[in-house]
C-alpha cells in the first residue's frame, strides 16, 4: 500500500519544527505502524536524508515506551500501543499525520521522540512500598479479598507510556498518577504510605507542569491498558483525605 | 485556614473547591426555580414570596453573600486551573481527534462565560432594576403596584422578546453547564462507582432537562400570552 505521511520533523527542543510529507510506498499491509516508519527511514538513509526520531522498545505492547500521535489519538487507536497497530487498519493511498506526544512536561527531544522522565520521577516520589519484604510470601499469608485483587491489577496494568496526558486537552497525567495510587491503595500491602503517597505524587505531577482532569474522559478511551476514569476519582479521593488529615 | 491555602495551591483541590462552590450553586439554581415557577400560581403567590424574602433580611443577606463567595471561588479557581492547563500543552497539535468528550464538556468556558454575562444582566434587570425604567412603584413613576410586584415585573421584562430570547438561551448553556457539572462533581469528590459511572451522566442530563425547561416555561409563558 501507498501512504502520504506529514510526519513532524524537529532536529532538537531549542530549534523550530514543523510537518513534513513524505511518500511511503510499497508497505506490506501486515507491517506494524513502527515497522512502516522503519522501511521510510530505510528509504531516506538510502538517499543520504536523515531518518525520523520516534521513541520504540519491545514491541510487544507491554514496555509503554512507544508513543506517537497518530491522526490526532495518541497510538492512532483506543485499544492498543503504536507497535501493536497495523497497517492493514488504514487504507490505501490515505493521508496519515504523525505527531509527537505533546504536553510541556514531555519536551521533545527530537522529531517524534519525548522525554517521559517526569512519569519516572512520579513514581519515585511515591508510587513504591518502602518495607523489605524479602521473597515472595506464601501464597495465603496477606489475605487480599478477590475484588480488591481484581481492583488492583486493574490499575497496574498501566504501562506508563503517556497517552493519557497527549491525548488530553489539558495534558493532565491524572490517569497515570490515579493508576498508580489506586493500585497500592487496593492492596493491604499499601496502606501504611497510602496518604504519604497520595500527596507526594499529586505534589510531583503539579511541580512537572501536567493539567488537571476536566473529566473529557480522553484518557480512558486511548489507554492501551483500558485504565478505566475511576481511578482519578480515587485519586481526588485519597488526595483529599490525606490532605484534610495534614492539615488538621 | 490552613486547609484551605492547601486546597487552592495544589491542581487537585482546586477542582474541589470547584466542585463544591459548584454544588452550592446548583443548589440556588434549584431553589430560585422552585421559587420562580410560583408566577403559575398567580401574582397574589408569588408576590407574597417576595415579600417574604425581603422581610427576612438577615438571612437573605447571608445567603446572598454565600454565594457570592462560591461564585467568584468558582470562576477564580477555574481560570487558575485554565491557565495551568494551557501552560501544561504550549504547542497545539496540527491534528487533534477527540475520541469521547462530550459536547457539554468541550464548551465549558462558552457556557459558563455566557452564564456569567447574564447573570449580571439578570442582577441588574430584576434585582437592581436599573435596566427599565417601568420597574418602579407607580408613585415614583413606574408601572409597579407595589415594591414587591414582582409578578408583574416579570410578564413586563419577558414581553421583550430579545430578552426573552437571551435569557433561554442563557439558560439552555446553563443546563448544559450542568450537564458536565452534576456528573463530574461525583468523579473530583470521588465518588464514582463503577455503576454511577454508567447512570450518573445520564441522571445529570435528565436533571439539566427539567432545569432548563422550568426556567424557560416561564419566559415562553409570557411570550405565548398564557401568562398576562
Amino acid at each position: 500500500m501507498n501512504l502520504h505521511l506529514k510526519v513532524w520533523r524537529q532536529k532538537n527542543a531549542a530549534t523550530k519544527g514543523a510537518l513534513v510529507s513524505y511518500e511511503a510506498r510499497n508497505i506490506p499491509e501486515d507491517c506494524s505502524f513502527l515497522e512502516m516508519l522503519d522501511l521510510v527511514n530505510e528509504d531516506l538513509l538510502s538517499r543520504g536524508e536523515e531518518p525520523i526520531a520516534f521513541d520504540h522498545d519491545c514491541r510487544e505492547g507491554i514496555c509503554g515506551m512507544c508513543s506517537l500521535t497518530i491522526n490526532g489519538i495518541p497510538h492512532g487507536t483506543s485499544d492498543t500501543t503504536t507497535c501493536q497497530l497495523y497497517m492493514r487498519k488504514f487504507k490505501d493511498g490515505q493521508t496519515i499525520y504523525i505527531e509527537p506526544f505533546r504536553a510541556s512536561a514531555f519536551p521533545l527531544l527530537r522529531d517524534l521522540s519525548v522525554n517521559r522522565s517526569a512519569f519516572d520521577r512520579i513514581q519515585q516520589a511515591g508510587g513504591f512500598i518502602s518495607a523489605h519484604v524479602g521473597a515472595a510470601p506464601d501464597g495465603n499469608a496477606i489475605l487480599v479479598p478477590k475484588t480488591d485483587a481484581d481492583h488492583a491489577m486493574e490499575a497496574a496494568a498501566c504501562i506508563g507510556c503517556g497517552a493519557c496526558a497527549a491525548a488530553c486537552p489539558n495534558a493532565s497525567a491524572m490517569l497515570f498518577v490515579g493508576a498508580k495510587v489506586t493500585h497500592l491503595a487496593s492492596l493491604p500491602q499499601g496502606q501504611p504510605e497510602r496518604e504519604r503517597r497520595a500527596l507526594a505524587m499529586v505534589r510531583r505531577m503539579d511541580a512537572e507542569g501536567f493539567g488537571n482532569c476536566s473529566n473529557y474522559l480522553e484518557c480512558e478511551a486511548v489507554c492501551p491498558a483500558e485504565i478505566p476514569a475511576l481511578v482519578i476519582g480515587q485519586l481526588n479521593r485519597d488526595y483529599a483525605h490525606a490532605l484534610v488529615k495534614e492539615s488538621l | 485556614m490552613n486547609l484551605l491555602i492547601k486546597l487552592w495551591r495544589s491542581s487537585i483541590g482546586k477542582k474541589w473547591l470547584v466542585a463544591l462552590t459548584g454544588l452550592a450553586l446548583l443548589g440556588f439554581v434549584v431553589a430560585h426555580l422552585l421559587g420562580n415557577l410560583q408566577m403559575f400560581s398567580g401574582a397574589e403567590k408569588i408576590n407574597a414570596y417576595a415579600e417574604f424574602l425581603k422581610a427576612n433580611e438577615k438571612p437573605l443577606w447571608l445567603a446572598r453573600i454565600g454565594l457570592l463567595i462560591c461564585f467568584v471561588t468558582h470562576i477564580l479557581a477555574t481560570l487558575s486551573l485554565v491557565r495551568m492547563n494551557r501552560a501544561a500543552r504550549p504547542d497545539a497539535y496540527a491534528l487533534k481527534r477527540s475520541v469521547q468528550a462530550k459536547i457539554s464538556t468541550r464548551t465549558m468556558a462558552l457556557s459558563g462565560l455566557t452564564v456569567l454575562s447574564f447573570v449580571a444582566f439578570h442582577l441588574a434587570h430584576y434585582t437592581l432594576r436599573i435596566t427599565d425604567a417601568r420597574f418602579k412603584v407607580e408613585a415614583e413613576g413606574g408601572l409597579l403596584t407595589s415594591a414587591h410586584d414582582v409578578y408583574h415585573m416579570v410578564i413586563m421584562g419577558f414581553q421583550n422578546p430579545l430578552i426573552s430570547s437571551f435569557y433561554i438561551l442563557s439558560v439552555g448553556l446553563l443546563s448544559l453547564h450542568l450537564s458536565h457539572g452534576i456528573s463530574s462533581v461525583f468523579q473530583t469528590l470521588g465518588l464514582e462507582t463503577k455503576k454511577s459511572a454508567i447512570w450518573m451522566p445520564k441522571a445529570a442530563t435528565l436533571i439539566a432537562l427539567l432545569l432548563f425547561t422550568g426556567y424557560a416555561s416561564i419566559p415562553a409563558a409570557v411570550l405565548s400570552g398564557l401568562l398576562k
